[in-house]
């Protein structure tokens, strides 16, 4: 079972995340923007519209619609990545779609289209976690009427023991029974919006991680908000 | 007397999903649910409140245009019945040719309104194809020279000032002639650049600082320092 006293390499404890940073207004031409990172991952989000549809077939005249692009860039990692879209970045980039769908109402766009563009900078794992949490922010900052700021982290389970907020030595793990890694993204209130397992893991020890991602993601809900108050003078 | 009513209306910053109020004082305004006995932000901005009803005032996001909205546009195309206008909101605008105050022949549309023309136009109904102009009054039309400038629509309200204070302070400093847009466009005339280009510097002034309290006062400061050049 999971130990308290585990030692993590970079010697946080187990429910501790990297230093977080969080910052709106990054990106002046767009609509609305933030910057995000834990440790050395670094995202940033930039929001534009809502606006037309194009093209014109894909309109829903039902409610609006969101799409989300994420991309690494090619400096984000010690090899180059090939710039473009690939299997993996399409993959983010739906699924940033559906865990912030769920908290938007934009059933009062219809055809139209919010584009959010999420871009790594820096990537250290983790990137879809601080991806989603810049994109929240900066949808809130372009003035969309949404329910609440989902928060994203990623719970870890080390050998035998469950850990926040993976990093990549964390991720390559390959002791005992190796890693699991499972992002999870939530409202406030403690509704999960995404879920993704990558690894093996029994149900008691999920939900004791779906516990612990509860109590983080309120940290991180606290570090968006802070931002977010922080931009506007008065 | 006044300055103290202004402060005593007390400004939140709120974030969307956070409780302003709770329990049956206040009723929920725009940009705000009540969901049981809460008040809850919808949107990001500031929550105000002023009869006990809250509401959001927001910073961001695009011109929902309503019924009688003084805009400006820029034509973006000619059709067979009249001009589509580009407001730089998402909705497409349109100006039919009996909008206008004169009898066109059709093939003379061109002579009134050309590609590329700005032109103060005012919304006369919403439908669900998207929004239809005039310039059937006093003060519409064409616009001939001067500058335009463009903010953020949802900081109009600032840039007018309660019952037009700001605004009018604005045209009394400068001797500008402005017309503020709802959906963001200002048109500034004056007499010489000088004075068009001191305009745009006041009204950037109010957009950038449009929620400090006393800001009638800053921008009096303003002129004078510009004046004492």
């Amino acid at each position: 079972m999971a130990t308290k006293t585990f030692k993590r390499p970079d010697g946080r404890k187990v429910d501790e995340t990297r230093p977080m940073q969080a910052k709106v207004g990054v990106v002046p031409n767009a609509d609305g923007s933030a910057l995000f990172s834990f440790g050395d991952t670094i995202a940033i989000a930039a929001v534009y519209g809502p606006k037309k549809m194009h093209p014109q077939h894909q309109q829903d005249p039902e409610k609006g619609t969101l799409r989300c692009r994420y991309n690494m860039i090619s400096f984000s990692v010690d090899d180059r990545i090939r710039p473009g879209p690939s299997r993996r970045s399409t993959e983010i980039s739906k699924i940033t779609e559906w865990s912030l769908e769920p908290s938007l109402l934009i059933k009062n766009y219809p055809n139209m289209v919010i584009d959010v563009h999420v871009n790594i900078l820096q990537a250290n794992a983790s990137t879809r976690c601080a991806g989603i949490n810049a994109a929240a922010m900066a949808l809130a900052h372009a003035g969309i009427p949404m329910k609440n700021i989902v928060s994203s982290v990623s719970i870890g389970k080390l050998d035998k023991n469950l850990v926040v907020d993976l990093n990549k030595d964390e991720e390559d793990w390959e002791e005992g029974e190796g890693s699991t890694d499972i992002p999870i993204t939530m409202t406030p209130n403690g509704e999960i919006t995404h879920i993704q397992l990558d690894g093996r893991i029994t149900k008691e020890q999920l939900k004791e991680g779906i516990e612990l991602a509860r109590k983080s993601t309120k940290e991180i809900y606290e570090v968006q908000k802070k931002a977010l108050k922080d931009s506007i003078k008065t | 007397m006044e300055i103290k009513n202004k402060d005593q209306v007390e400004r939140k910053i709120v974030i969307p999903g956070e409780v302003i109020s709770k329990g049956e004082d206040y009723l929920p305004g725009e940009g705000t649910e009540k969901i049981g006995n809460e008040i809850i932000a919808r949107r990001y901005g500031l929550a105000e409140e002023s009869n006990r009803l809250i509401k959001i005032i927001s910073l961001s996001g695009i011109y929902e245009p309503r019924n009688g909205n003084l805009v400006i546009g820029r034509v973006e195309n000619i059709t067979f019945y009249g001009w589509v206008i580009d407001l730089d909101s998402p909705e497409t605008s349109f100006l039919h040719m009996q909008e206008v105050p004169k009898y066109i022949n059709k093939g003379g549309l061109s002579d009134v309104l050309d590609i590329g023309d700005m032109v103060v136009a005012k919304v006369l109904e919403i439908t669900s194809r998207g929004i239809d102009l005039t310039i059937k009054s006093r003060g519409l039309g064409k616009i001939d020279e001067g500058i335009i400038i463009k903010v953020n629509s949802n900081k109009v309200p600032r840039i007018i000032g309660k019952a037009g204070s700001m605004i009018n302070l604005i045209k009394e400093e400068s001797g500008c002639n402005i017309t503020v847009g709802q959906n963001g466009l200002i048109w500034i005339k004056g007499n010489d650049v000088e004075s068009e280009l001191l305009v745009k510097k006041a009204i950037m002034f109010v957009a950038e600082k449009s929620f400090t309290q006393g800001l009638t006062d800053e921008l009096k400061e303003l002129f004078k320092k510009e004046k004492g050049k």
